[in-house]
């Protein structure tokens, strides 16, 4: 059986291990990302929503979820 | 009566009938939060742009206890001490949902917390020319106050006091010649210490009021939102009627003729 490549990548400043290749909607889905109420970051760049399923990740991203949290 | 549901607060075109904006901050908790605001009567609420806790899923979330379809939003940049990360924070707020109402704060001190208005002032020609519609926190300056509406702000918001100090207004003048000098929704952000603060504010022609502090860390947080509703609605009122010129001397209540 062939081994899947891992990469490491940088999520809200936490690194992860991922499948080489992996798609950013499935990081996502797995870190159960409610996808209305954030916004994403790749690289410091927005990413529109609509477009997660056909971003693939590279070692050494940074993603950035940000949401909305109590404040003055 | 004045007839206060005709006297909306107009910010960017839309219409609110509140003219308290309350901050979402310094809760012990979201239902406490949640619970506040609708004594308040607040339909715009300031809310912080974060990190996600991505270890922590089960954590709840803002917009489950205050629904962005009733309760307006008001991103802010609150926490940022330059234009970049400003910029980085409002075009991230939109991206959430949307929204394009909202309040820019550049810090300029980690200790005062007085705004970087240089900073400021850049951030708002930026925001504008985005097709964001830019509430903006500022210095009692009336001469920063005219450059921020040239730049494009959408109301401008001077403090009262530092942020969180409770102080209350500090410079009635400034105020006053600001709200001579602008058409612009203006509204006393920061530095607010009790209901009566608000009120005085209202007195001196704000379009509005926004607090955090005094309500979040009062000892009765609830008590303390509807005297500031009140408060605003007291001010507002007593602004309308047109107060009685001052006098030095007294002016009896009852008439002098008939004394027996």
């Amino acid at each position: 059986m062939k081994k899947i490549k891992k990469i490491k990548i940088k999520i809200n400043g936490k690194i992860k291990s991922i499948s080489q290749d992996s798609k950013l909607s499935v990081v996502l889905k797995n870190l159960k990302i409610p996808l209305n109420k954030v916004a994403i970051e790749l690289n410091q760049e927005i990413i529109d929503k609509k477009k997660i399923n056909k971003i693939k990740l590279d070692k050494n991203d940074k993603i950035e979820i940000v949401h909305f949290i109590g404040g003055g | 009566m004045v007839n206060l549901k005709k006297d909306s607060l107009i910010i960017a075109n839309k219409k609110f009938n509140s003219r308290l904006i309350v901050g979402t901050g310094k809760y012990k908790s979201m239902s406490e939060c949640a619970k506040a605001i609708k004594l308040s009567g607040a339909e715009i609420v300031t809310v912080a742009v974060r990190r996600v806790n991505i270890s922590d899923k089960k954590k709840p979330l803002l917009m489950d206890y205050i629904d962005p379809k009733k309760i307006t939003y008001l991103p802010n940049t609150a926490g940022c001490f330059n234009s970049k990360d400003a910029l980085r924070t409002l075009r991230l707020a939109r991206e959430i949902g949307g929204w394009k109402l909202v309040k820019l704060e550049v810090l300029g001190d980690k200790k005062n917390l007085f705004p970087d208005m240089i900073e400021t002032l850049k951030s708002t020609e930026v925001l504008a020319k985005e097709g964001f519609r830019v509430m903006v926190y500022c210095n009692d300056d009336p001469l920063m106050a005219k450059r921020l509406e040239n730049s494009g702000a959408d109301a401008i918001m001077p403090l009262a006091a530092p942020i969180g100090s409770g102080l209350g207004i500090q410079n009635k003048i400034n105020i006053q010649i600001i709200r001579k000098q602008t058409k612009l929704p203006l509204i006393i952000d920061a530095g607010l210490g009790q209901a009566s603060d608000a009120t005085i504010s209202m007195e001196l022609g704000c379009d509005g009021v926004l607090v955090n502090t005094a309500i979040a860390k009062a000892k009765k947080p609830f008590e303390m939102a509807l005297a500031f509703k009140n408060a605003v609605i007291a001010g507002r009122q007593s602004y309308k009627s047109g107060r009685i010129d001052k006098i030095l001397m007294g002016n009896p209540s009852s008439p002098s003729k008939g004394i027996i």
